[in-house]
C-alpha cells in the first residue's frame, strides 16, 4: 500500500480490528467510533453545503482497511454525500463546497494539493444506476487502462480478463466481449462496472446503493462478489436496504439529516443500538 | 493496491508520473475548444464590424448650400401661379444658375457639365416641391442646402481616394477642386439623410431609399401572418389534442418535420409553378410573396407551437374536463392560453426567419426594379432583403454604403424581433 | 376595395356576427341556464357562418382571378395577337399588366397595348368590387342562415364543435398538400424537361450551358445540360462550408455544455444565435464584399492567383452561417448524454478532456452526425450566398481557389427574368430543383431517423 507522498516506508497490511465483544457492548464505548486502529481513509469534521444549505454536519469517522463499511439512513440523510466526498466526485456539482479533511493514507485529500484524477484512480466507484459505456463489453473494461495509457493489446487482454474473472462475469460474458455492454442485463451491467473499477487497480471501491434497482437474485451475486473482493479491496457501500448492510457490511455508520448518529460494529449496532434514532430506524419505525 | 499481478502502469506512481502529460493535453483540448467559440464570436464581431463600418455613413448624406434664386420668369414665365405651369418648370436651372454664381470662372461646356454633377438631379425635385408647396417665394433668394450628387458624396465620404491619379478615380480634380472651395465656404455638410428612410428604389444612389422595400416586406409578412399563424396554430392544436395516432396523422408529422428542412428556394419554384403559372397570380405581389413564405413557415411555427402544447402539463386538461368543460373550451380557456407564450415565440422566430428570407422571393419575380412604394398586396414590390441583392449587384460605389446600411435597418429588425421572442421565451419557461 | 382591408371588414363583420348570435340566443330565454348550449357558442356559431365561406370564396377568387382576368383579355384581343405562340403572348400581356400597373415596360407602347393594359385596369377595378360585393354578401347572408337556424332546441355547442374540429383537421393538412404541391411542380416540369433532353445526359453530361438551347437547331444536343459540372460545384461549397462549420461549432459547443461557466453559456450562447439569425443575404454581401477581396490579396501576396468569385470565399462564408447550426444541435445531443457516463468516467480517474473525448463524443456521435446531416442538407440547398459570390461559370474543377457554380445559383440564374415555359432552359432549372428537392430529402429523413434512434436510446 502506498500513499502518493512517500516519504515512509510501505506499511504492512493492517493486522484485522479486534472484534468487539459479541455479547452486549460497555455502556461507555463511543456511539461514533468502534474503534479503528489503522483505518484506511479518515474523515475530519466534515461539512457539506450545497449552495447555502448544509448537507453534513461535522462528521468525523475512520473507515477501516479490507472490510466493509455501509452507510445506511433514511433518503437525504446525507450517506451519498458522504460517499462522494470520499473521492471528491461533489467536485462536480459546481454549488458544492466542503470543508474539514479526508485523509488516504494519511493525506488530506480536500487539500488543493490533491490531485483529483489520480485520487480517482486510487478509490473506484460503482454507482447506484448502472452506467456502462455506450461501448463494447471489452471496451468498457480497457477504459481504465487506455487512458492510463495502456494500449498494447496483450496487456489489455490481461488486464480485461483478471478484472472480469474477479467480478465473476468471466464465465457469461467470455464468447461476446466485442458486444454492446448495455445489452448486457442489469445484474450483469452492474457486475461489468464492478469489473471496470477494478480494472485500473484501484485501493478502494465505493458502491452508492448499487443494487437498488436490482432484482433479489442479481443482488445476492453481487453480495457475493463484495465478500470476496474483501480480500483485496477497502469497500465502502451507501445502501438503504437494512438487511443488506446487516449481511454484507462489517461496520455499519447510521445517518439522520446529514450528522453521524451511530458508527460500529454491524452486529453490535443491528443488535444493540446505542441511540434512540439508531433503533427507532432500524426496527423500521421511521425512514 | 498493486497486487502481485498487478500492472506495472496502474501503480500509484506511475499513474502520478504520467498526470503531466495528460494534464498537457486537457489544456490543449480546453484551448482548443475556447478558440472555436472565440474563432465563431471573433466572426460574429468581423460581419457586424465590416457591415457597420461600411453603412453607417449612409444615414449622412453630402448637400452643398447654395444661393437660389427661385426665378419668376424661369419658372413662371406666364404669372398665373398655375400649378401645372410650376409643375413643368425646369428647375435644374435655378441650380445651375446658382452653381455658374459660384463659380463664374467655369465657362466650357465640359466644365460645366462636371460642375452641374455636383448636385444631384433629385435636388430639382426638392425645388419644385418647395415652389409648389408655396408659391410665393417666386423671386426669393434662398440659401438652401441641396442633395449632392453620389460622386461628390463618395469624395467627401473619403470612399474616392484623392491620391491616386486622375483617370483612375471617378471624380476629376476640377470637381475636387470646387468641392473643396466649397468645403472652405462652409458649404459643404453631411446632413441626416431622411430621404433614405422615405422614398423607393432609384438608379442614384444618392436619391435611392428602402420606404418602398420595407413596406413590401411590411405587407408580405402580413399576408404570411395572417396565413401561417392560424393554420400553424390549428394544426398544432389539432395534432396534439385531437389527432388519433393513425397513418394520415403520421404522414402530417413526417410532412411538417421535412418541410422544414426543404430548402427556400424549392418553395420559390412551388410559388412560381403553382401560384404564377397554374393561377396566374400576379408577378412580383406580396400576395404570392406572402403565400410561398407561409408554406415556407408553417413548420417553423407548428413545431415549437406542438412543443409549447405537450409542455402544458395534463392535469390541467383533467381537471377541466372533469369539471364538464367541452374539448374547445379546455383549448380556448386553459391549453392555448398556457401555451400562448411559446407559441408566439415561435411564430416571431419563424416570422424573422421569413423576414430575412430572399431566395424564394426571386423565383417569384420580386427582384424588379421598382421605384414606386407599394399601396397594396397586389402592388408591384419588392422587400429589404432582395432589396440589398438588387443594391449589392450594382456598380455604383455609392450603392456598397447603402446596401449595408439597408442590412443595418434589416439586422435591426430582425434584433428586435428575437429581444421580443426572448423576453417571451422568459415568461414562458414557467415550471409546473 | 383592398384586400387587406376586405379581410379586416370580414373580420369585424364577424366579430359582430358573434355579438348578434349571443343576443339571439339570450334573446329567446328568460335566463342563460335554460338554453342547451353557453351563449357564446351560439355566437361562435354565426361567426363561423359569417367567416368559412366568406374566406373560401375571397381565397377562390384571389387564385382564379389571374387566369379569368387574362382568359377575358385575350378574348379581346385581335386576331393575329392571338395566334402568337403561347410564350410571345405571354410576353406581350406581361407588358400590359406591367404598363396597367405602372411598371417598367420592355416594348414600345403602342395603341393597342395601352388598349389592353386599360381593358386589364378596368377588368381589375370591375373584379374589385365584384369580390368586395361578394364576399360581403356572403357574410351577411352567412349571418342570416346561422341567425335563422338559432332556436331553443338547437343544440349550438355540439355544432360548434364539430366544425371546430374539422376546420383544424382540414388545416393541419394543409403540409400534406405542401409536400404535393412541391413534388408535383417539380415532377411535371421536370417531365416536360426530361422530354427535350434525356436524363442520362442530365445526371452524367460534363457540359452545362443552357445559354445555347435557345437557338432552337441546338436543343439537347452537344451535352448542355449535363449537370455534373453543378453537383460537383455544391458539393465542393458545400464541403468547405462543412470543414469550416463541423469544427468549430462541435468544439464550440463542446466548451460551452463541458467546459463553460454559466455566465459565459449566457451570454456566449445567445451570441452564437445570433449568427444563425443572420439573414443570408447579409452573407452573401460579406462574402462577396469583405471577405473576397481579402482573400484574393491574399492569395495574390502568396502569388497565388484566386478567383473574385471563388469556392473557397462561398464556402467559407457558409461555413460561418452554419457553426451555430452544428453548435446548437451538436449541444442538445451533448447535453443529453446522461451525466451518469461523465461520473463513470470520473470515477474511474480521466480528465474532462479524456472523459469528452473517450465517452461523451463517442456516447453522441450519433446526434452529432444526424445533425450534421441536417446541416450539409442545408449547405447543399443554401441559395443567396452563393448566388452573391460563387461564379456563374460551371467549372469541373476541385481547386477551391477557382469559382465554380452550383445547382441553387443556376436555378436562380435560369428563373430570374422574363420567362419561356416552353425552352429547355427554363425547364432545366426545375430538373435542377427536383435533384435538390430529392438529394435534401433524402439527407433529412435518414438524418431525423438517426437523431430519433439516438435518443430513444437515452429515454
Amino acid at each position: 500500500m502506498e500513499s502518493l507522498v512517500t516519504n515512509e516506508p510501505p506499511t504492512s497490511i493492517a493486522a484485522a480490528p479486534t472484534p468487539a465483544p459479541t455479547t452486549g457492548r460497555p455502556p461507555d464505548q463511543d456511539v461514533l467510533d468502534p474503534g479503528i486502529p489503522e483505518p484506511i481513509l479518515e474523515v475530519r469534521d466534515l461539512n457539506l453545503y450545497y449552495a447555502d444549505k448544509r448537507a453534513l454536519n461535522g462528521i468525523t469517522m475512520k473507515i477501516p482497511r479490507r472490510e466493509i463499511t455501509a452507510f445506511i439512513g433514511p433518503s437525504g440523510c446525507g450517506k451519498s454525500s458522504l460517499l462522494r466526498c470520499l473521492n471528491r466526485l461533489n467536485d462536480l456539482i459546481p454549488i458544492a463546497r466542503v470543508e474539514g479533511e479526508v485523509l488516504l493514507e494519511g493525506d488530506n485529500i480536500l487539500g488543493s494539493g490533491t490531485d483529483v484524477n489520480l485520487l480517482r484512480k486510487r478509490i473506484g466507484m460503482v454507482f447506484q444506476k448502472s452506467n456502462p459505456f455506450p461501448k463494447s463489453i471489452y471496451e468498457n473494461i480497457a477504459y481504465g487502462c487506455r487512458i492510463q495509457g495502456i494500449n498494447r493489446k496483450d496487456e489489455v487482454d490481461h488486464i480485461v480478463e483478471r478484472s472480469l474473472h474477479r467480478a465473476a462475469l468471466w464465465n457469461e460474458v467470455k464468447d461476446r466481449l466485442g458486444d454492446v455492454a448495455t445489452g448486457l442485463s442489469g445484474g450483469q451491467q452492474q457486475r461489468l462496472c464492478i469489473a471496470r473499477a477494478i480494472a485500473t487497480e484501484p485501493e478502494v471501491l465505493l458502491f452508492d446503493e448499487p443494487c437498488s434497482a436490482l432484482d433479489p437474485i442479481a443482488t445476492a451475486k453481487i453480495e457475493e462478489l463484495m465478500r470476496d473482493l474483501k480480500e483485496q479491496y477497502t469497500q465502502v457501500i451507501v445502501t438503504h436496504n437494512m438487511q443488506q448492510a446487516s449481511r454484507i457490511s462489517d461496520y455499519t455508520a447510521f445517518m439522520y439529516l446529514g450528522d453521524l448518529i451511530e458508527y460500529g460494529v454491524t452486529d453490535e449496532l443491528f443488535i444493540k443500538p446505542l441511540r434512540k434514532e439508531t433503533e427507532d430506524y432500524i426496527t423500521g419505525r421511521f425512514g | 493496491m498493486t497486487g502481485p499481478q498487478g500492472h506495472p502502469a496502474l501503480t500509484t506512481e506511475a499513474v502520478a508520473a504520467r498526470l503531466k502529460g495528460r494534464y498537457r493535453s486537457e489544456r490543449r483540448f480546453r484551448l482548443a475548444c475556447l478558440a472555436a467559440v472565440v474563432l465563431a464570436l471573433s466572426f460574429l464581431a468581423a460581419l457586424f464590424a465590416s457591415i457597420v463600418g461600411k453603412g453607417h455613413s449612409a444615414f449622412r448624406q453630402t448637400h452643398v448650400a447654395l444661393d437660389i434664386h427661385f426665378d419668376a420668369e424661369t419658372i413662371d414665365p406666364t404669372g398665373e401661379r398655375d400649378p401645372e405651369t410650376l409643375a413643368s418648370a425646369n428647375y435644374n436651372t435655378l441650380v445651375r444658375a446658382a452653381l455658374s454664381e459660384l463659380f463664374p470662372g467655369v465657362t466650357s461646356r465640359s466644365e460645366k457639365r462636371q460642375l452641374y454633377g455636383l448636385i444631384s438631379g433629385g435636388a430639382a425635385f426638392d425645388l419644385q416641391d418647395m415652389v409648389m408647396a408655396d408659391p410665393s417665394i417666386l423671386g426669393e433668394t434662398r440659401r438652401l442646402w441641396l442633395l449632392s450628387s453620389d460622386d461628390a458624396d463618395m469624395l467627401v465620404k473619403g470612399h474616392i481616394p484623392r491620391d491616386v491619379p486622375e483617370a483612375e478615380r471617378r471624380v476629376s480634380d476640377f470637381e475636387i477642386g470646387w468641392l473643396d472651395a466649397l468645403d472652405d465656404r462652409g458649404r459643404v455638410e453631411r446632413r441626416f439623410n431622411t430621404r433614405f428612410f422615405t422614398s423607393g428604389d432609384s438608379r442614384e444612389p444618392e436619391m435611392a431609399g428602402i420606404w418602398g422595400a420595407a413596406k413590401g416586406s411590411l405587407y408580405t409578412m402580413l399576408v404570411t401572418l395572417l396565413l401561417s399563424f392560424p393554420l400553424g396554430v390549428a394544426t398544432a392544436v389539432y395534432l396534439e389534442e385531437f389527432a388519433p395516432r393513425n397513418r394520415i396523422t403520421d404522414l402530417i408529422e413526417v410532412n411538417i418535420n421535412n418541410l422544414a428542412a426543404v430548402p427556400s428556394i424549392v418553395f420559390g419554384l412551388l410559388g412560381l409553378a403553382v401560384f404564377l403559372n397554374f393561377f396566374h397570380m400576379p408577378r412580383s405581389a406580396p400576395l404570392v410573396g406572402g403565400l410561398v413564405l407561409s408554406l415556407m413557415t408553417l413548420p417553423r411555427i407548428i413545431i415549437p407551437a406542438r412543443a409549447a402544447l405537450t409542455a402544458v402539463p395534463p392535469s390541467i386538461r383533467e381537471a377541466a374536463y372533469g369539471l364538464g368543460a367541452s374539448p374547445m373550451q379546455v383549448i380556448f380557456h386553459h391549453v392555448l392560453p398556457l401555451a400562448l407564450p411559446g407559441i408566439l415565440t415561435g411564430t416571431i422566430l419563424g416570422m424573422s426567419q421569413a423576414l430575412g428570407e430572399s431566395a424564394p422571393l426571386l423565383m417569384i419575380g420580386m427582384v424588379a426594379f421598382i421605384v414606386d412604394v407599394p399601396q397594396g398586396i397586389v402592388d408591384p414590390s419588392t422587400v429589404l432583403p432582395v432589396q440589398i441583392y438588387l443594391w449589392a449587384d450594382s456598380a455604383e460605389r455609392a450603392f456598397v454604403e447603402k446596401t449595408s446600411a439597408a442590412i443595418i435597418v434589416l439586422l435591426g429588425f430582425l434584433i428586435l424581433m428575437n429581444l421580443g421572442a426572448v423576453i417571451l421565451r422568459r415568461r414562458a419557461e414557467r415550471s409546473w | 376595395m383592398n384586400t387587406l382591408l376586405l379581410i379586416a371588414v370580414l373580420l369585424a363583420l364577424s366579430a359582430a356576427g358573434f355579438e348578434l348570435g349571443r343576443r339571439r340566443a339570450l334573446g329567446l330565454v328568460g335566463h342563460p341556464k335554460e338554453l342547451r348550449s353557453l351563449p357564446g357558442y351560439y355566437g361562435s356559431w354565426i361567426l363561423l357562418w359569417c367567416l368559412v365561406p366568406s374566406v373560401l370564396a375571397l381565397a377562390g377568387w384571389i387564385a382564379l382571378e389571374g387566369s379569368l382576368v387574362d382568359t377575358w383579355v385575350i378574348r379581346s384581343l385581335p386576331q393575329e395577337i392571338r395566334e402568337l405562340p403561347e410564350a410571345r403572348l405571354g410576353l406581350f400581356l406581361n407588358d400590359a399588366k406591367n404598363l396597367a400597373t405602372g411598371n417598367i415596360v420592355s416594348r414600345e407602347v403602342d395603341d393597342l397595348l395601352q388598349t389592353t393594359a386599360d381593358r386589364y385596369t378596368s377588368l381589375r377595378a370591375a373584379g374589385r368590387l365584384a369580390r368586395t360585393g361578394l364576399v360581403l354578401l356572403l357574410t351577411a347572408g352567412g349571418a342570416l342562415i346561422g341567425y335563422r337556424r338559432i332556436s331553443l332546441r338547437f343544440d349550438a355547442m355540439a355544432r360548434v364543435e364539430t366544425a371546430f374540429k374539422t376546420i383544424l383537421m382540414i388545416g393541419s393538412t394543409i403540409a400534406i398538400f405542401t409536400t404535393v404541391g412541391i413534388v408535383l411542380s417539380l415532377l411535371f416540369e421536370a417531365i416536360r424537361f426530361f422530354q427535350a433532353v434525356p436524363i442520362t445526359e442530365f445526371l452524367f453530361g460534363l457540359g452545362w450551358s443552357p445559354q445555347t438551347a435557345l437557338r432552337t437547331d441546338q436543343v439537347g444536343s452537344s451535352g448542355s445540360f449535363g449537370a455534373v459540372p453543378l453537383f460537383a460545384g455544391t458539393l465542393l461549397i458545400s464541403a468547405i462550408a462543412m470543414t469550416v462549420a463541423v469544427p468549430v461549432g462541435l468544439l464550440a459547443a463542446i466548451y460551452l455544455s463541458e467546459y463553460a461557466t454559466r455566465r459565459v453559456r449566457t451570454i456566449a450562447k445567445p451570441l452564437l444565435e445570433i449568427l444563425a439569425g443572420v439573414p443570408t443575404v447579409v452573407y452573401g454581401f460579406f462574402a462577396a464584399l469583405t471577405v473576397a477581396p481579402l482573400v484574393r490579396n491574399f492569395g495574390a501576396e502568396l502569388g497565388l492567383s484566386v478567383s473574385s468569385e471563388s469556392a473557397l470565399v462561398a464556402g467559407g462564408v457558409m461555413g460561418i452561417m452554419i457553426i451555430p447550426f452544428v453548435s446548437s444541435i451538436s449541444d442538445d445531443v451533448i447535453t443529453a448524454v446522461p451525466q451518469g457516463l461523465r461520473e463513470a468516467s470520473y470515477g474511474l480517474g480521466a480528465t474532462q478532456s479524456e472523459t469528452i473525448r473517450r465517452v461523451v463524443f463517442p456516447a453522441a456521435l450519433p446526434g452529432i452526425v444526424g445533425g450534421i446531416l441536417l446541416a450539409v442538407s442545408r449547405a447543399i440547398g443554401e441559395t443567396m450566398i452563393v448566388v452573391m459570390a460563387a461564379g456563374l461559370s460551371a467549372n469541373l474543377t476541385a481547386n477551391p481557389l477557382e469559382a465554380v457554380t452550383t445547382v441553387t445559383v443556376q436555378i436562380v440564374t435560369l428563373l430570374v427574368g422574363d420567362l419561356e415555359f416552353d425552352s429547355p432552359k427554363t425547364l432545366s432549372a426545375f430538373a435542377l430543383g427536383l435533384m435538390l428537392f430529392v438529394v435534401t430529402l433524402t439527407l433529412n429523413v435518414i438524418a431525423l431517423r438517426v437523431v430519433r434512434k439516438y435518443r430513444e436510446q437515452y429515454e
